[in-house]
């Protein structure tokens, strides 16, 4: 996406005084920011609430997912939602057919999942952009296909019902305790934590300088065909991940829980929050999914609603309402800045 | 034997309107290198166009041709009002392939708002009998849909390779700096390709839609797919590619159905998509596109 | 024994020889130029050293091994890196995460280094963030670190993709058209940087259209034309020799054609 590129870093005005605001303080408000989400439960919400924090939940984990691939490596993935079915049926045949422990299917159905990404990640070598999009599009639908139409494991159109929500030392997770709310909220810090320190490493630079200029990457010696390659497997294991939360928390699926219209929301959520950027996704999944809820009214036209987003965005603000780029100086460790200082070459400023 | 030559029938003739569609990406990849998203509602707005034109008893001739004319008209909308701009602020390709994400969404929405989602009988104009020859059975369906897609095509074929207005567009797919200095209105041979995408896959629509007798919102979606994988299959950009590839597409997965059963029916146009991408990227008749550092 | 030896290199796009017979080498610690008129195939040339185009022919020796048709990954690996003509930073991250980039394959730890921040990955991130700094430093962007790479001026995003490229470690580098853009003042500046380059132990080849630059640095010349190497030696001799003139003074009667 186009980044604002106006304004010079010193020129940098109001904006610039609330991003350094957060920043210095971002050991304080982020864990205080928790501890409120901890507490939604007690606030004495009915369930139809808890539902919805719920499914923000599933949302920014499927946007963050997304954004590994799309916001940080530059690959539209059109087919995510069929990462989130992979996880979804994954999990459920493994609880009702393999008997296998509710808290081992969640891992196991993320691995499965990103397994999927890795098949669809090695395409990737010869493609670009839009041919990738497309690939990824005709990904999605040949999953869809396959649950609808490979009865004897997924019952086909009918898909399966009364998937047991998961014991937690003897109490049965629900909507109405907060149970899944608690659990969304543990697998969204996890997904949160090792997103950012994944785009922060190395990784995360390579995927980036991909995006930035495929060729230009190479000359650095990065390796972007295992790089694209490993942001779909993790775009895929994050989005299984959410799948498999998914199933028993609305305790059914079928193969149209998972369209394209699922990938074209969760699109939708990233773009509009800003792809690239970690607040964005919160912002979007946030947005996208109360928006329909507080206008029913609308209902009908929720997706016109979508495109129109998709498209008044693309056109005023591609980069995102949240997709500013920071302003606030490169953050140096204490012992960089002691190796910087013996060595007499810290930048001005500091 | 029979259910083979009549499958091969089939997918000829689904394979023309495939290739109907499929132009409409070839052209507006050709011209603006963009995977035009919004093409497969285009056509199911072209569908929807042709079925409204029908019940307000117009006959099917004019009621086709004034879908045609709305739908080109559409085309261009969303050129001015969508892609323009974005082409103007030079924003990056993603971009624009996202806007015509959008816009496929708007129009299929809108389609559901107006006409609501459910399947809707679409009358058998074309039905005047059916001729059967040693158990293959061709239908008038069929041979009207292979003959007005064949000509169509063809009159496409003609006013690109021919005129001096596809002397134009090819130019302007050539090098749009090179065409806009030697006089060529750019923007009006862009204009003109999304009113020729339009109206072909308006026809397509009217087609199909008399073929299987049902128009509804999402109909574009399945052979907007198909038709980019045959596009693609033929050479993205390419006129005759498109022919062909939509035939190849129809073809195949008409015999896919009959050998695999008809529930993957629909998977077989994405194996060849992903085959073709992988194994020769510019397609059959695509030219190998140098890196330039 | 040269750094990097080209031994009859010739590369076709279709029925055009687009480099035709070319051998050449680099000694260790020189600074040698590529020069010719525009579509000379100098360019062509660093996209073959570099892995970007497959040769038809010939060989290309780095350091002893042969490194022809080698992925680019593998190229800078063995430690070859370079600049562009048309400058290929990554615009929309900062100036220090560019040069951050340019140290990946110096950086060793792997994903799950990353993923819990291991000791390894803490040191290795420590110790590539002082490395990155000092090369900003060394090339006079140290006031830029912060700054996004799109921000800055011209003849400062050729400084720091000269940086990004030392940042991979590599021996030798590959310069295209350094001066390029830049006034008198800045190259002149830009000089005296790449001479202290040399002195720093690095070896250098660059493709330059401005004679002042070339003449004052080179220790040797190569001269392309059309694809063939029409020249070389030193810059004195290069200067004087006829069939470099003509080269350059036929492409301008064309021009006036």
């Amino acid at each position: 996406m186009e980044k604002n590129t106006e304004e010079p870093l010193k020129t940098a005005g109001g904006l610039y005084r609330v991003e350094l605001f957060f920043s210095k303080r971002r050991m304080i408000l982020i864990p205080a920011a928790f501890i409120l989400f901890l507490a939604v439960p007690l606030m004495g919400f009915n369930q139809y609430i808890l539902r919805i924090f719920t499914v923000i939940g599933i949302y920014i984990i499927l946007s963050l997912a997304l954004n590994l691939v799309a916001g940080y490596t530059g690959q539209l993935s059109m087919g995510n939602a069929a990462f989130y079915a992979i996880g979804a049926y994954t999990a459920t045949l493994l609880l009702l057919r393999g008997g296998v422990n509710y808290w081992l299917t969640i891992p196991l159905a993320a691995v499965l999942a990103g397994f999927c990404g890795l098949l669809l990640g090695l395409p990737t070598f010869r493609l670009r952009g839009s041919y990738l999009t497309i690939v990824t599009l005709g990904f999605g639908e040949i999953v869809r296909m396959i649950l609808m139409n490979w009865d004897s494991v997924t019952n086909g159109t009918l898909g399966i019902r009364n998937i047991p929500a998961p014991d937690f030392f003897g109490i049965t997770l629900s909507l109405r305790n907060g149970g899944f709310y608690y659990l969304v909220l543990f697998l969204v810090v996890l997904v949160s934590a090792a997103s950012w320190f994944i785009v922060n490493s190395k990784i995360g630079r390579a995927f980036v300088s991909i995006r930035e200029d495929e060729i230009a990457a190479q000359m650095m010696g990065i390796r972007t065909t295992k790089y694209k390659a490993l942001a779909f497997v993790l775009s895929a294991f994050f989005s299984g991940l959410a799948g498999a939360f998914y199933a028993p928390m609305v305790g059914y699926i079928d193969s149209n829980s998972f369209t394209f219209e699922v990938s074209s929301q969760i699109i939708s959520m990233a773009i509009l929050g800003g792809l690239g950027t970690m607040r964005g996704m919160f912002f979007g999944a946030a947005v996208l999914i109360v928006f329909p809820e507080v206008s029913r009214f609308l209902m009908d036209y929720r997706f016109v609603i979508y495109g129109v987003i998709l498209v008044l965005m693309m056109r005023f603000r591609p980069q995102g309402l949240l997709g500013w780029q920071p302003r606030v100086p490169v953050r140096f460790s204490k012992t960089v800045r002691s190796d910087l200082m013996r060595e007499g070459i810290l930048p001005e400023g500091e | 034997m029979a259910d083979f030559v009549q499958q091969i029938l089939n997918g000829f003739a689904l394979g023309l309107a495939y290739a109907l569609v499929a132009v409409g990406y070839s052209l507006v990849f050709g011209i603006l290198r963009l995977i035009n998203f919004s093409h497969g509602s285009v056509y199911a707005f072209g569908a929807h166009a042709a079925f409204f034109m029908v019940g307000l008893h117009f006959g099917p001739v004019p009621a086709i041709i004034a879908a045609m004319l709305i739908t080109g008209v559409l085309g261009v909308v969303i050129d001015r009002t969508a892609l323009a701009p974005l082409r103007k602020k030079k924003s990056v390709s993603i971009a624009a392939l996202v806007t015509t994400l959008g816009i496929s969404s708007i129009i299929q929405n809108m389609l559901v708002v107006i006409f609501g989602s459910q399947r809707k009988p679409f009358p058998d104009f074309f039905n005047f009998g059916t001729l059967e020859l040693g158990g293959v059975r061709l239908g008038s369906r069929q041979l009207v849909m292979v003959t007005v897609s064949l000509a169509l095509l063809l009159l496409l074929l003609m006013v690109v390779n021919k005129t001096k207005v596809g002397l134009a567009m090819r130019a302007t797919a050539q090098n749009q700096k090179a065409a806009a200095l030697m006089g060529i209105n750019v923007n009006n041979i862009i204009t003109l390709t999304f009113l020729m995408g339009g109206a072909s896959a308006a026809i397509a629509g009217g087609m199909v839609g008399g073929y299987y007798q049902i128009v509804y919102p999402s109909m574009g979606f399945m052979i907007g797919l198909k038709a980019f994988a045959a596009s693609v299959l033929g050479g993205i950009g390419s006129l005759p590619g498109a022919l062909v590839g939509g035939l190849l597409v129809g073809v195949i997965e008409s015999l896919a159905a009959l050998f695999f059963g008809s529930n993957y029916r629909d998977a077989t146009a994405f194996i060849i998509l992903i085959a073709v991408l992988i194994f020769r990227p510019a397609g059959l008749f695509g030219k190998k596109e140098v890196v330039k550092v | 024994m040269a750094l990097l030896e080209i031994n009859n290199v010739s590369l076709s796009f279709g029925g055009l020889k687009a480099v035709d017979d070319v051998s050449l080498y680099v000694n260790k610690g020189e600074i040698v130029s590529l020069i010719g008129p525009n579509g000379a195939g100098k360019t062509t040339m660093f996209n073959i050293l570099t892995g970007i185009y497959k040769i038809d022919h010939g060989g290309i020796l780095f350091d002893g091994y042969p490194i022809q048709n080698k992925i680019p990954q593998d190229i800078v690996k063995a430690g070859i890196s370079r600049t562009f003509q048309n400058i290929r930073l990554f615009r929309n991250i900062r100036v220090i995460e560019n040069v951050l980039v340019g140290c990946h394959i110096t950086i060793k730890y792997n994903f799950f280094d990353a993923l819990f921040r291991t000791p390894k990955y803490r040191r290795a991130e420590r110790q590539n963030m002082v490395r990155a700094v000092r090369l900003l430093y060394d090339v006079g962007l140290s006031h830029r670190v912060h700054d996004y790479a799109s921000n800055l001026p011209y003849g400062e995003q050729r400084k720091l993709e000269i940086a990004r490229a030392l940042a991979t470690g590599a021996k030798l580098i590959l310069l295209d058209e350094p001066a390029a853009g830049m006034n008198p003042q800045e190259s002149a500046e830009l000089l005296r940087f790449i001479l202290g380059l040399r002195g720093r132990g690095y070896t250098i080849l660059m493709i330059e259209h401005d004679m002042s630059v070339v003449m004052n640095i080179s220790d040797r010349i190569y001269v392309l034309d059309y694809g063939k190497l029409i020249s070389q030696g030193l810059p004195q001799e290069v200067a004087n020799d006829p069939k470099v003139i003509e080269a350059y003074l036929g492409g301008i009667q064309n021009v006036e054609n």
